[in-house]
C-alpha cells in the first residue's frame, strides 16, 4: 500500500510526479490513497511515493494533462485517486479517453466541466467595490467559489483590468494584481471585504428597468444563476420584489387603453411623401420607380432591384441575365465575379466600362437557398417578359447605337422571343433604332471546368466584344 | 434630470430588443497596460439574470427615447406618453466604464430613437463608440444599433469600433412591417443588410491576405437582427422560411425571435395578451436545427399545420411525422442521420461517434452520453435495445411525449 502526501489541495505538480512513478512501478489504483498534507483524514502515515525506474518512458496525450489539470481543482476527495486510476487505465488503452460512456472518462470529465463552469462563473459574477477614490482607487471583491479556482480565473481578470490594482477575496485564497503581476495569498473572512460602492445602486436601478415584467422566467433565471451565487450579487436583493409586482404590473399594462398622444408627440410631418411618378426618359427616374417593382414574385426573395447603371449618353448597352449574389447586396449589376471577368473582357477589346450602361433582362436575383448559399436560378419566361418593361424603357432613354445581349436570357429580351445564342452569334442584327450583338453571358465563361476550352472561349468572347468596339469607332453618335 | 433616472427610462425603452450576445467577436485585452477591457471570444460572458430569464451581458439602452418614427409596436413610438430622456455621449461614455469596471457588463449595446435623420442618429451613436474606443482605449464588446440608410462612411466607422451591427427587421412579412411600422422600409432595411455583409465579407478576405498592413475592421462578431413574434398574424413556416432567407443572403450570426410583449401605454391594434413565450422558444429551437442540425426551413413545420406545435419541440414534431426513417441503428448511422434523432445534441453525437468506433454503446450508458432515454429510446437501436414495432408505428407514440400536467406558478 502506498500513501501519498501532496503539498496542497490543488498540487498538480506533485500529484503529477507521484502518479508518474507510481505507473512506472506498476502500483495498482487499489494499491494507493492520496492525501493533503495537514489534513485531518490522515490516517496513515505517508510514504512517498517509489523512485521511478531508470530509463522508465512515460507520455499521455496533452488532452489528459489538460483534464486533469482542471479535475484536479474539484472539491470532491476522490479526484487524486480517480486521476491515478485514469491514468493507469490509459496505459493500457491509449483512446480511453473517447470512449465517453467510460465511468472514469465520464466522472473526470464532468468535474473538469463543473469547474470550468465555476471559473465562467467566477468571471461573470465577481462584484467589485471601489475602495478610495479616482487615481488611488483599488478595487476590491468578495467572492465564493465552489471550487478551488481562484488562481485558475485571476489571469482573466489580469488581462480585462489591466489599469486598476484589484484584488478578489475568498474564504481560501485571494488574488491580487498591482498593475504588473497577479499574486495569490491565503483565504480573508468576509469582514475584510468592502460592503458598499457608489455605483450600486446605479446599477440596481438598471436591473430593475431591464426586467420585462410581462414575461416571467424564473426557472430559467435561476439555472443560469444558480442561488449559491446570489449573496454576493448587489442586484439579487431586487428579485423578490420585482416577481412580485411583476403580474400587477404586466396586467395593468394589458388592461390600460393608450392615452391620447400628447400634443407635441403627434406627429409633426406625414410619413415619408410617396414619390411622384412620371413617364420620362431620364434614367435616375426609371431606376427609382423600378425600385418598387412587382411585377413578378421575384422581389420577395430578394434584397433590391438591380437597376442598370452607366452614362445617359452611352453609345453601349451591355444587357446580362440577372443580378447574381453580390450584385444583390450592392445594388449594382455586375459587380461580382462574372463582373470581374467581364471587366477583363472589355478592356482587352478596348472598351471603358464607364462609357457603357450595363444592365440586365431582369432585374431580381432569382435563387433557391441551399445552407448558407444562395444558388442561382435561371429565370422563366415569365419573369423575363415582366421584366421586359424596363429594358424597353431602358432601351429608349438610353438610345445606344448597339445592345449586346451577353446569353440566352438577355437575347431572349433583346429580341422579344427565345433566340439561341449561337445561331446569331457575332454578327450585327438591325433592330428597329440601333444594332444587337448576341455573345456568351461570362458566367459561362467561369462554369467551363476545362482550362483549354475556358481560354479558347474567353477569346471568343472577347473577340465578340471587338465587334461592339469597332461599332464605337466606325459611327459616331449624330448629336 | 440626473443619470439614474435617465438610465431607468432608456433602459425600460431599450428592453425589448432580446439580443445580448457577448460571443464571436476577435480576442482583445489590455494585458499591454493601455486602456481597459477584454473579450471573452468563445462563449461570452453573463453577468446577471433578471427574473424574465434574459441574460444580462451589456450595458443595453438607447441614446434617447425620442423618436420620430410611430412603430406601433413599439414602446417609444412618437404618439406614446412614455416619459422621454436622452443621454449625453459623455454620460454613456462614464457609464459604460464605471459598469465595465465593477464587472457589471462585458460591454455596451447601444440603439437610439430616430432623431432628425438617419444620419445624425447614427453619428450621435457612433460618437459614443468612437469616444470609447478612441479616448478610453476600452477594449471590452461593443454592440451598435445601425440606422438603416445611414451614410457609407458612418457604417465604416460603427464596423471599425463595434464588435456586433445589428438592423432589425421587425416583422416577418412586409405588409406586417408597412402596417405596423409605417415610416420603415423593409427594402431599406434589406439593402443595409446587403451592404454589411459586403463589408463583413471584405473584412474577412482582408484577414486573409493582409501580410503586413493591419486590414480595416468591420464589425468582427458579424451583424444580427430580430423579428417580433405574435404581434400580426404570420404563422412559424413564414416565419422560419424569412429566417433561412435573411441567414442565406447575409449570414447573420443570430435571427433573435421577440414575443410581442405588451408595453406601458400600448396601442389598441396589438394583441395585448401575455407573450407568446412558449411559441418564442419553439422557434428558437427550430432556428438551432436550422443552423446546426442540417435541417432545411421547410421541412421544420408540418405544412398543413403551419405552426410548430407548443407541446413538444420540432425535432420530436418532425421525427413522429417521418417514422419510416426509425429505428436507426446507433452503431452505423452517419451524422447527419444521428443529429435528427429526438434527444441527441451536436455534442452528444459527437461524443457517439468517437465512442462507437472502439465500443458498443448500450442503454445505460445513455445518461453519460447526456441523452434522455425517454426520449431517444423509440427512436434508436442499441447493441442491447430495439424498440418494438408496434411502438414506433403505434398512435401511442405521440401520446408518450404530451406533457402530463401543465405546471401552473413557479416554484421560488
Amino acid at each position: 500500500m502506498h500513501h501519498i502526501p501532496l503539498d496542497g489541495e490543488t498540487d498538480f505538480d506533485g500529484w503529477r510526479l507521484a502518479a508518474r512513478a507510481l505507473a512506472l512501478n506498476d502500483v495498482k489504483p487499489s494499491d494507493v490513497t492520496w492525501s493533503v498534507a495537514g489534513d485531518a483524514s490522515e490516517l496513515f502515515a505517508p510514504t512517498t511515493a517509489p523512485q521511478e525506474p531508470a530509463g522508465g518512458t512515460f507520455s499521455v496525450s496533452a488532452r489528459f494533462v489538460k483534464l486533469a489539470q482542471l479535475a484536479i481543482l474539484h472539491r470532491s476527495p476522490e479526484r487524486f485517486a480517480l486521476l491515478y486510476r485514469l491514468l493507469w487505465r490509459l496505459r493500457q488503452n491509449r483512446d480511453l479517453l473517447d470512449i465517453a460512456t467510460d465511468p472514469d472518462v465520464s466522472d473526470v470529465t464532468a468535474m473538469a466541466r463543473t469547474v470550468r463552469r465555476d471559473e465562467h462563473k467566477m468571471h461573470a459574477f465577481v462584484r467589485f467595490r471601489e475602495v478610495g477614490r479616482e487615481q488611488k482607487s483599488h478595487f476590491v471583491a468578495w467572492f465564493e467559489p465552489e471550487h478551488r479556482i481562484v488562481e485558475l480565473a485571476a489571469p482573466f481578470f489580469a488581462r480585462r483590468f489591466a489599469d486598476m490594482p484589484w484584488s478578489i477575496l475568498t474564504p481560501e485564497a485571494c488574488a491580487h494584481w498591482d498593475g504588473h503581476a497577479v499574486s495569490i495569498t491565503p483565504g480573508v473572512a468576509k469582514s475584510e471585504a468592502p460592503t458598499a460602492d457608489r455605483l450600486e445602486e446605479t446599477w440596481r436601478r438598471y436591473y430593475a428597468s431591464i426586467f420585462n415584467p410581462a414575461r416571467l422566467k424564473v426557472k430559467a433565471m435561476r439555472a443560469e444563476m444558480p442561488r449559491k451565487y446570489w449573496r454576493n450579487l448587489p442586484e439579487t436583493s431586487l428579485i423578490k420584489p420585482l416577481i412580485e409586482g411583476a403580474d400587477r404590473i404586466a396586467s395593468a399594462m394589458i388592461a390600460n387603453a393608450a392615452t391620447e398622444p400628447h400634443k407635441s408627440q403627434k406627429r409633426l410631418q406625414p410619413p415619408m411623401p410617396s414619390r411622384t411618378v412620371e413617364n420620362t426618359d431620364d434614367i435616375e427616374t426609371l431606376r427609382q420607380q423600378a425600385d418598387d417593382c412587382r411585377a413578378c414574385p421575384l422581389w420577395k426573395d430578394a434584397t433590391q432591384t438591380v437597376f442598370g447603371e452607366g452614362p445617359q449618353s452611352a453609345r453601349i448597352m451591355l444587357v446580362g441575365e440577372q443580378p447574381g449574389d453580390q450584385e444583390d447586396l450592392a445594388g449594382q449589376p455586375f459587380v461580382g465575379p462574372a463582373g470581374q471577368m467581364l471587366d477583363r473582357a472589355l478592356k482587352e477589346a478596348g472598351i471603358d466600362r464607364g462609357k457603357v450602361y450595363v444592365t440586365n433582362a431582369v432585374k431580381h436575383f432569382k435563387f433557391v437557398p441551399r445552407g448558407k448559399i444562395r444558388l442561382h436560378q435561371k429565370p422563366n419566361t415569365l419573369e423575363i417578359k415582366a421584366c421586359r418593361q424596363w429594358y424597353e424603357r431602358e432601351l429608349a432613354a438610353i438610345k445606344p447605337d448597339l445592345v449586346v445581349a451577353m446569353g440566352a436570357t438577355a437575347a431572349q429580351s433583346v429580341f422579344g422571343k427565345i433566340t439561341p445564342v449561337n445561331k446569331s452569334r457575332g454578327r450585327l442584327i438591325d433592330l428597329d433604332d440601333a444594332q444587337a450583338l448576341v455573345t456568351v453571358h461570362p458566367s459561362y465563361l467561369l462554369r467551363l471546368p476545362d482550362a483549354e476550352a475556358k481560354a479558347q472561349e474567353y477569346r471568343r468572347f472577347v473577340d465578340d466584344l471587338k465587334i461592339a468596339a469597332a461599332v464605337l469607332r466606325g459611327s459616331p453618335r449624330a448629336a | 434630470m440626473d443619470v439614474q433616472r435617465k438610465l431607468e427610462i432608456l433602459a425600460d425603452a431599450a428592453k425589448y430588443d432580446a439580443s445580448c450576445a457577448s460571443s464571436g467577436t476577435e480576442k482583445r485585452d489590455s494585458s499591454d497596460g493601455k486602456g481597459l477591457g477584454s473579450t471573452a471570444p468563445g462563449m461570452g460572458i453573463c453577468h446577471s439574470y433578471a427574473p424574465d430569464g434574459r441574460c444580462i451581458s451589456l450595458l443595453k439602452i438607447l441614446l434617447t427615447n425620442a423618436c420620430n418614427y410611430d412603430c406601433l409596436y413599439c414602446v417609444n413610438r412618437t404618439s406614446s406618453n412614455v416619459p422621454r430622456a436622452r443621454f449625453t455621449i459623455d454620460e454613456v461614455v462614464k457609464l459604460t466604464l464605471d459598469f465595465y469596471r465593477r464587472n457589471y457588463i462585458e460591454g455596451l449595446f447601444l440603439s437610439s430613437g430616430i432623431i432628425r435623420s438617419a444620419d445624425y442618429t447614427m453619428e450621435q451613436v457612433v460618437g459614443v463608440a468612437r469616444k470609447l474606443r478612441e479616448e478610453h482605449h476600452f477594449r471590452g464588446y461593443i454592440h451598435l444599433k445601425t440606422i438603416p440608410e445611414a451614410d457609407d462612411a458612418l457604417i465604416n466607422e460603427a464596423g471599425r469600433y463595434a464588435d456586433r451591427l445589428s438592423i432589425n427587421i421587425e416583422m416577418p412579412l412586409e405588409k406586417s412591417l408597412a402596417k405596423f411600422a409605417p415610416e420603415k422600409n423593409v427594402r431599406a432595411i434589406r439593402r443595409t443588410m446587403g451592404r454589411l455583409r459586403l463589408k463583413l465579407d471584405e473584412a474577412k478576405e482582408n484577414v486573409r491576405t493582409a501580410t503586413r498592413t493591419k486590414p480595416p475592421r468591420f464589425a468582427p462578431a458579424g451583424q444580427s437582427t430580430q423579428m417580433i413574434i405574435g404581434a400580426d398574424a404570420t404563422d412559424d413556416k413564414t416565419i422560419l422560411d424569412t429566417s433561412a432567407n435573411l441567414y442565406g443572403a447575409y449570414r447573420l450570426k443570430r435571427v433573435y425571435y421577440s414575443a410581442f410583449s405588451p408595453i406601458p401605454d400600448a396601442s389598441r391594434a396589438l394583441p395585448l395578451v401575455s407573450p407568446p413565450l412558449i411559441r418564442e422558444h419553439r422557434l428558437y429551437q427550430a432556428d438551432w436545427l436550422m443552423r446546426f442540425y442540417g435541417f432545411d426551413a421547410s421541412e421544420i413545420v408540418d405544412e398543413s399545420a403551419g405552426m410548430l406545435p407548443l407541446d413538444i419541440d420540432p425535432k420530436l414534431g418532425w421525427a413522429l411525422r417521418h417514422r419510416h426513417r426509425f429505428p436507426l441503428d446507433v452503431a452505423t448511422a452517419s451524422r447527419e442521420e444521428l443529429l435528427r434523432v429526438p434527444g441527441f445534441g451536436t455534442r452528444s453525437v459527437d461524443r457517439i461517434l468517437a465512442t462507437r468506433r472502439l465500443t458498443s454503446i448500450r442503454v445505460a450508458d445513455l445518461a453519460r452520453l447526456h441523452i434522455p432515454q425517454k426520449k431517444a429510446l423509440p427512436f434508436i437501436v442499441l447493441s442491447d435495445h430495439r424498440p418494438s414495432p408496434q411502438l414506433l408505428d403505434g398512435a401511442g407514440l405521440a401520446a408518450r411525449f404530451k406533457p402530463t400536467t401543465t405546471q401552473l406558478g413557479f416554484g421560488f
